[in-house]
């Protein structure tokens, strides 16, 4: 039988068999709208009450906050984007929003959406360490800003970004803050209020919860025009039926996370350090970003004379996935602007690999993966006419 | 956009089997040197096209002897999956032709070349691209060979590299068919169905023309010359009251109420004014009125004095003329 081995885990992951048993019984037996009156709804509230106290403990928010269900991050990002849009900046407050060039779309094209509609917006570009300097937000910032939004860890490198420091200034400034914590939950500590975020958004698939549920934080006091309007859902804020089972999901899925946050560290993290370890002994190969400054699971390698896509179709015929940025099949041609940044030269910058690891791997699976790109690089280069010829 | 096409991703499953064959194992893989050329008795030329820097590099390798036939050629590729396919095909169709018969070869002809059935294309539209470097290289080759620039083998500018849609095509299937939409012109003649980098700045690669501009640019260029010759018909006193633009009508109408119908009714007290004029779209064109002075509440305001309007104007202009009083 061909090996199955699932190292895309910054795409999307497994969800938790305990995740999954938690979910089971509310899609049959206790199916009831948690809106209704009738025991029907009433008898789930304790379970959607404590999945959102898992979700409140797993990212340190106070009681007095918020944390409204949505359907995804891109739903929380476009939200916190578009809901400053009105609050802010369409009643004319203020007309600019920082972000940086390597947000995922879903806030980068939210953001050029509201550029049509006249918004200032500042992209900053990262530094040669694959980040953004509090002080270049400093810098940035204008009495006209309305909202700062910047991912808490990068997609593509792993790489963890200063959003304590740059929530500080934030707050200084008297400017929203907001971050795409997509990437960091279950893999680093996140705390709210240490970071001073007023707004953090977060999907439950990628910290091994389902798909199709996420989640916004938003700071006590804080107001924000809802996206979706409708019933009186989530006190108003979101609506739409809750979901019970991914709700439930979710929370378990965020207490499980923060339960393995020790073992990230501690073994994916050299399971990550292994694969490393093993590609770097061979001629060419570059790995991206300080390991000490990105999330334990992700690493983003460069091969050297072979296109990224070619690498995934040679992985993929030996079991394996993972994911390259900068595929030629992908939106545009451009070589991944992370690395572009970095200072990797655009030739280099078309060979990365991403590769994402979760708790479920092993090491067995390290090994084999070695293996398979061990001959990947071989029989790749020999094509290459750019390596070697 | 439809059912099939709302779940992303299966970008590989739309590969031809030849495809993924000639990736896996690529057969005319390798490199060809001067001393494969001398004991040939051919001209080695290696030709290079697209960059790394892209994404996209091939290099191509050919020998060629004394009555120009290509007896040897090779490959390497720095590229994905189609396009080390493609290259692996543009090899087997150059083998055993004149260099100024390879130089016909398109990517089209490449990529139907790698489909396993004549039907189904062999790669996603999104790959096409892949095949067009397989033809650039091809035409690099030649140049070199024939002492000319890659321009000399096109006739025309290209503007879809993937379909082999030429600029002036394009401008003449708009105008003949009055094509409005970036759509339509796909539908016409494929450009922009594939990678669709032609379509409008943004895409995969840049292109020098796109879709959009050319629609727009062909789309001025017959307005304005559609007023030109509006403008020398009504000068003649050819043009009818149907081909007239708004302004055009609202002063034929205007001159027709002012010489026929308003003497007739400031006779009594009255007056009117044009509000609006509307193509319905079904064929009739709606004269919008309001009546004024003694005509405004007159009982005869919406039968007799109307019908007389309508009928004054129908004879003068246009048959399809309704006038509705506001």
């Amino acid at each position: 039988m061909q090996k199955r081995i699932y190292l895309d885990n910054n795409a999307t992951t497994m969800v938790d068999p305990k995740v999954k048993d938690l979910m089971d019984p509310y899609f049959c037996k206790y199916y009831g709208n948690p809106n209704s009156l009738h025991k029907f709804g009433t008898e789930i509230h304790p379970a959607i009450s404590d999945a959102l106290n898992k979700l409140y403990e797993g990212i340190h928010a106070r009681n007095e906050d918020d944390i409204i269900i949505t359907s995804c991050a891109t739903e929380s990002n476009n939200w916190v984007l578009k809901g400053v849009y009105f609050d802010k900046i369409y009643t004319g407050q203020k007309n600019h929003i920082i972000t940086t060039e390597v947000e995922h779309p879903a806030v980068g094209a939210t953001c050029r959406f509201l550029e049509s509609l006249g918004v200032k917006v500042t992209y900053l570009p990262i530094n040669k360490d694959g980040t953004i300097s509090a002080k270049q937000v400093q810098e940035a910032i204008t009495p006209q800003t309305a909202l700062v939004s910047i991912m808490w860890a990068n997609n593509e490198t792993g790489l963890i970004f200063p959003i304590e420091e740059i929530g500080a200034i934030c707050k200084q400034a008297g400017v929203l803050f907001h971050t795409d914590a997509v990437q960091a939950i279950g893999k680093i500590p996140v705390d709210v209020v240490q970071a001073n975020v007023d707004f953090l958004s977060f999907s439950a698939h990628k910290f091994h919860g389902p798909k199709g549920i996420g989640a916004l934080y938003i700071r006590s006091g804080l107001e924000l025009t809802p996206l979706l309007h409708g019933g009186e859902h989530m006190r108003g804020r979101r609506s739409g039926t809750l979901n019970v089972p991914y709700i439930i999901g979710m929370g378990e899925a965020m207490r499980l996370a923060v339960e393995a946050l020790s073992y990230e560290q501690n073994v994916v993290s050299k399971l990550r350090d292994r694969l490393e370890d093993a590609l770097l002994k061979i001629d060419d190969v570059f790995v991206i970003g300080d390991r000490k400054h990105r999330v334990p699971n992700t690493t983003l390698v460069s091969v050297r004379g072979i296109e990224g896509e070619a690498m995934l179709w040679d992985l993929n015929k030996a079991g394996i996935a993972a994911s390259t940025g900068s595929a030629c099949a992908s939106e545009d041609l451009e070589a991944n602007p992370v690395m572009v940044a970095i200072g990797a030269d655009k030739e280099l910058a078309h060979t990365a690999i991403r590769i994402s690891l979760s708790r479920f791997n092993t090491q067995e699976e390290i090994d084999y993966a070695v293996e398979v790109f061990y001959k990947a690089i071989q029989r790749l280069r020999n094509i290459s006419s750019s390596y070697g010829a | 956009m439809a059912k099939n096409d709302l779940i992303g991703g299966a970008l590989w499953d739309a590969y031809s089997k030849k495809v993924s064959e000639r990736m896996d194992n690529p057969t005319h893989l390798g490199v060809l040197t001067q001393e494969d050329a001398k004991t040939k008795n051919a001209k080695l030329i290696i030709a290079d096209y697209g960059a790394e820097a892209c994404g996209d590099a091939v290099r191509l390798y050919w020998l060629v002897d004394d009555n120009d036939v290509i007896i040897d050629a090779r490959f390497k590729s720095f590229g994905c999956g189609t396009a080390i396919a493609s290259s692996d095909m543009m090899i087997e169709l150059c083998l055993g032709k004149k260099v100024q018969e390879a130089v016909k070869i398109t990517n089209l002809d490449v990529e139907h070349a790698l489909r396993d059935d004549p039907d189904t294309p062999a790669v996603p539209g999104q790959k096409m691209h892949c095949s067009v470097m397989a033809y650039d290289v091809i035409k690099k080759a030649a140049g070199i060979y024939l002492g000319k620039d890659i321009q000399d083998f096109e006739d025309e500018i290209i503007v879809c590299e993937c379909a082999r849609v030429s600029l002036s095509t394009i401008k003449e299937v708009i105008r003949l068919n009055d094509l409005k939409s970036v759509e339509e012109i796909t539908n016409y003649t494929k450009a922009g169905a594939f990678c669709k980098s032609c379509v409008r700045p943004g895409g995969h690669e840049k292109r020098e023309h796109y879709l959009v501009d050319i629609l727009k640019d062909v789309r001025t260029e017959m307005e304005a010359e559609k007023l030109k010759e509006n403008a020398q018909k009504s000068a003649s006193g050819e043009l009818s009251f149907k081909d007239m633009t708004m302004v055009q009508k609202v002063k034929a109408v205007d001159k027709t109420i002012d010489e026929t119908v308003r003497p007739m009714l400031m006779m009594d007290g009255g007056n009117m004014e044009i509000i609006d004029i509307k193509d319905t779209g079904d064929g009739h064109i709606d004269i919008y009125i309001r009546y004024m002075g003694a005509c405004n509440g007159c009982s005869s305001a919406a039968t007799g004095t109307l019908f007389a309007i309508e009928s004054v104007l129908q004879q003068n202009l246009d048959e399809n003329i309704r006038v509705m009083p506001i």
